[in-house]
């Protein structure tokens, strides 16, 4: 296969009555062998999931009434809706009558309005006593945990956005993807205190009006 | 004119470095190959930057399709006998009547998603055909509907081990079934899960990646 049979098997005639022992080739055909190579590889190229999954931390927490529920500072406080068709609203502090602290993002916008949002609280910042005690933490870091925290050269700088709370609340239109990729962000801009709640009735109501309208 | 005599070459290919590569790569492949269990859906994950491993043992996990099919499995690889416990659990509290044969089936079955009522319906099909069967998934409602049982039961036969609680979802699914199947584990008072993803790189020039590029640098 590897070769074109060029006929005869050549060599000189030499001459009638004169025979001559047939010398067999050593050499062996791969093409065989380079087929079923080629077959399997293919067949493990198929079957092979290459990019292993991973997994992602969620703490949730328990269903209290109101009245226990952590107040957050309403200076601090972020509130991301996830809509229709990969929207995002968000709005800082409260949510005002007329709506006019709504904004309409997109995922790709959204993390410039955290990075901005964060940027904003630590420029607010007050120092109180609750904020030696984070310091402390990040200082001596914790090795404890896995994977481990690493002391924070910056620990001076920990507790800046303590006053940043997240809030996240994916309407039913949303889908599963984006209540994860918004997780996520708040992984990659290091927020740490954020939580997954449910819409209000007027926030419903609001994405509703909006969404009708376009 | 003398003719120009033109030597005949071989046409014969030395196929060697050829065989050479190509069982190189092969052997790559069959190292590198980790077959993924046939599962009754296809779901598409999400991409994360987290980058924590998946767990293979001491773990359930409840997976939901793009229409909102729940389904519920037990990963333990080490232990196979944890998976008949499970069932076994689940056939005495919710008395399903299930014969030996079926419960081990289960045992050989990566998924279910069928309510009770058509589990010995499905178990009675061997595991390979099982591809064929048409599963509704399992019924869920605002209280967690007849996941709650599954996970209340894996978790009394996993008592006092560590067990960690996987959750898979399709990139469209939407976000009701995902709060649903939260749900069914918050009403166990369970409430540190591990959802599925894939991986992907920090942004450049995030808090994230600057974090990690400084840990890097720590563990140099």
């Amino acid at each position: 296969m590897a070769s074109i049979d060029e006929g005869g098997g050549g060599g000189h005639k030499k001459g009638p009555g004169v025979k001559k022992a047939k010398k067999l080739s050593t050499r062996v055909d791969m093409t065989p062998m380079v087929d079923l190579g080629f077959l399997l590889i293919t067949f493990f190229i198929f079957t092979t999931t290459m990019s292993s999954p991973t997994t992602m931390q969620l703490y949730m927490p328990k269903d209290t009434k109101d009245e226990d529920q952590n107040k957050a500072k309403e200076s601090g406080a972020l509130t991301i809706m996830l809509g229709k068709n990969n929207v995002v609203y968000v709005y800082r502090g409260q949510l005002l009558p007329d709506a006019s602290n709504l904004h309409t993002t997109t995922f790709k916008g959204i993390r410039d309005t955290i990075i901005q949002m964060k940027k904003d609280v630590i420029n607010a910042h007050v120092h109180d006593a609750g904020c030696t005690k984070i310091q402390e933490e990040a200082r001596v870091g914790n090795p404890n945990v896995k994977p481990p925290i690493l002391p924070d050269p910056n620990w001076k700088n920990a507790c800046l956005d303590k006053d940043l709370v997240i809030v996240i609340k994916p309407d039913d239109e949303a889908t599963y993807k984006n209540t994860i990729d918004i997780l996520d962000e708040m992984a990659i801009s290091a927020i740490k205190r954020y939580a997954m709640v449910d819409l209000f009735p007027i926030e419903k109501d609001l994405i509703k009006k909006i969404e009708s309208g376009n | 004119m003398p003719s120009v005599k033109i030597p005949r070459k071989s046409t014969f290919v030395d196929m060697t470095p050829f065989v050479d590569v190509a069982f190189l790569i092969l052997t790559f492949f069959i190292m590198a190959t980790k077959f993924k269990p046939e599962e009754p859906v296809e779901i598409k994950t999400p991409n994360s930057v987290s980058t924590r491993d998946l767990p293979e043992d001491d773990a359930i996990q409840v997976t939901f399709d793009s229409t909102g099919r729940v389904f519920f499995s037990v990963l333990s690889e080490k232990d196979p006998k944890i998976k008949y416990d499970v069932i076994k659990h689940v056939n005495d509290t919710r008395s399903l009547g299930l014969t030996d044969a079926e419960m081990k089936n289960f045992v050989r079955t990566p998924s279910v998603g069928v309510p009770f009522s058509g589990l010995k319906q499905l178990l009675a099909i061997p595991q390979e055909d099982q591809k064929n069967f048409k599963q509704p998934g399992i019924p869920l409602d605002t209280l967690g509907g007849e996941l709650y049982y599954w996970i209340r039961d894996a978790v009394g036969t996993f008592s006092g081990k560590k067990l960690l609680f996987l959750i898979k979802g399709d990139n469209s699914a939407k976000y009701p079934a995902f709060k649903q199947v939260l749900n069914a584990f918050k009403k166990n008072e369970i409430f540190k899960f591990q959802m599925i993803t894939m991986l992907e790189d920090a942004p450049a020039g995030s808090e994230l990646a600057i974090l990690r590029n400084r840990e890097k640098a720590a563990s140099k």
